[in-house]
């Protein structure tokens, strides 16, 4: 039996965002760097490809070959999924506080809020504490959506949003009726999805109860956060730390923070782990749970060990924030590529 | 019979849940900075027409479902079931009243009509947007009355009753749209 196809292709040249949300792109791009110059960080173009690769389990990196001269075989290198490993490598050389602003990739994300090749503005502030970083990234969010806001240099009626800090454990007591997320089991946790009305889930063993517990965090509370207000949710579980310090007056807790407008997430910092063989064993962690999933190991970062070893990495805080949403949020888009030149269908 | 992963959902994917096709309208990947994928999907029951909600852990597999949209030409009914043919092939399929449900009203011989099939059995007919009907039954219009206001129901020959102007009369063919049900214009013929 054959039918013959019901949708012509269509011709895909045309920018996937307006211009004039274009010319807001630029006018967004050239702000951030403002803020950060204006307050003495330096702008590095940190290198895209890399021998090694993040081993976080839930992050999947490009690989390409490259064909280096002198070499009989191509060379294996890893697109970055954020500049993190050469930007401390540059703070633990003594480079001072510092930014990115440019291209990350990710594979498989890709959908309404995601793109596999999307703007990343990463940056790292000397003596920061968790709570110092997260008021910087709150007032940057701030200035650019109020820049955004201007129409030919007058100011349209734009709100300012007020700050909301709270806690992994407090957004679980009010945004889920949940008082004590630590001692949560995976019923619990299944019991307060149940109870707000989300959709089954499908997949999800009854007693894995970390991914419960992350489920009620996407499902219930998260579309609760930022609504007229910026939020920053902090003191992540240790078991979430990536390469946070763990707070040292309770180790279940790891110095970490989101940041959230609109139910939207638009940034993550850490008050950063230093002991390089603390980051060896979270390392390795990561490559195990890559193996349990089936995944490749990843080249590890052997010259950001070295380099936390060696230089040391100064007391900071770094922080990432996704750009392309936050502009999405400020302009009322949708789709990610509405903000984009050319998103990846269009690419 | 053939799975189909979280990554290769999208809009238009036609798959099994608890034994019926559904096909999905929408598939949203949620990926927390730190944490486990999941694809939120919105989906129609292609058999019930309900739309329905779930979320899937990245990774999981579905049962594929072997639903087709095709053009098929509507050639009779038989009493228990319409006959449909695809003109290319000359195939024919029988779709059951609850296929049709209450398309049939806009059912005319020899129209072309979007039928989706679910392993070669029709679950669903879509009558054209427009069809041609003929009135068999309605009042007589009142004379002098071009003003339009008002309306009167008309009887068509498939039995489907709209409401059509005043000026209509019996033996008269009417365009209608049969996604609103409503009249259109009277057929020039």
């Amino acid at each position: 039996m054959s039918h013959a196809p019901k949708t012509e292709p269509k011709s895909n040249w045309a920018p996937s965002a307006r211009l004039s949300t274009l010319k807001k792109r630029s006018q967004c791009l050239q702000h951030l760097r403002a803020f950060l110059y204006q307050r003495d960080l330096i702008e590095v173009d940190t290198p895209m490809l890399s021998a090694a690769a993040t081993p976080d389990a839930q992050l999947d990196s490009l690989a390409l070959d490259v064909q280096a001269p002198g070499q009989a075989n191509p060379v294996r290198r890893y697109l970055h999924t954020s500049p993190e490993y050469p930007m401390k490598r540059l703070l633990c050389a003594g480079s001072g506080d510092l930014f990115y602003l440019g291209k990350v990739f990710r594979d498989r994300d890709l959908g309404r809020r995601h793109q596999i090749e999307f703007t990343l503005l990463e940056w790292y502030r000397r003596g920061f504490d968790l709570k110092q970083m997260m008021l910087e990234t709150a007032e940057l969010i701030e200035s650019v959506l109020q820049a955004l806001g201007e129409e030919d240099g007058v100011a349209l009626t734009q709100p300012t949003r007020p700050l909301e800090v709270l806690t992994w454990q407090q957004a679980y007591a009010r945004y889920a009726g949940m008082d004590d997320p630590f001692g949560a089991n995976s019923q619990t946790y299944q019991a307060c999805l149940e109870a707000h009305r989300i959709a089954p889930i499908e997949g999800v063993d009854a007693d894995d109860t970390e991914l419960w517990a992350q489920l009620v965090f996407t499902e219930v509370i998260e579309p609760q956060l930022g609504r007229g207000r910026v939020t920053c949710v902090s003191h992540y579980p240790a078991s979430q730390a990536s390469l946070a310090r763990l707070d040292p007056q309770d180790a279940r807790l790891a110095l970490r923070f989101e940041v959230y407008v609109e139910g939207e997430e638009l940034a993550n910092g850490y008050q950063e782990l230093q002991d390089p063989a603390e980051h060896r064993r979270r390392f390795e962690r990561e490559q195990n749970t890559r193996q349990a999933l089936g995944k490749p190991a990843m080249p590890v970062d052997e010259n950001l060990l070295a380099a936390l070893e060696g230089g040391g990495l100064p007391a900071c805080s770094g922080v990432a924030l996704g750009v392309d949403r936050l502009l999405a949020l400020a302009l009322g888009e949708e789709r990610l590529e509405a903000v984009m030149p050319f998103g990846f269908d269009q690419a | 019979m053939a799975t189909v992963s979280t990554s290769e959902f999208k809009g238009g994917l036609k798959f099994l849940m608890d034994g019926q096709p559904c096909n999905i309208i929408e598939n949203e990947l949620v990926k927390p900075g730190k944490g486990q994928a999941f694809n939120r999907v919105r989906f129609r029951n292609l058999i019930t027409g309900k739309v329905l909600e779930k979320t899937f852990k990245s990774g999981e597999k579905v049962e594929a479902a072997d639903v087709l949209e095709v053009d098929l030409q509507y050639l009779y009914n038989d009493g228990e079931f319409w006959h449909f043919m695809d003109p290319g092939s000359f195939e024919q399929y029988q779709a059951s009243a609850a296929a049709v449900a209450d398309m049939d009203k806009w059912l005319v011989e020899q129209d072309m009509c979007t039928v989706t099939l679910w392993n070669d059995d029709p679950i669903t007919v879509s009558p054209p947007t427009q069809v041609t009907l003929e009135v068999v039954e309605t009042d007589p219009g009142l004379k002098g009355d071009t003003a339009g206001t008002g309306g009167k129901p008309a009887t068509l020959s498939t039995g489907a009753v709209v409401q059509v102007p005043l000026f209509v009369q019996i033996g008269e063919k009417v365009i209608c749209n049969t996604q609103t049900g409503d009249y259109v214009s009277r057929a020039k013929d």
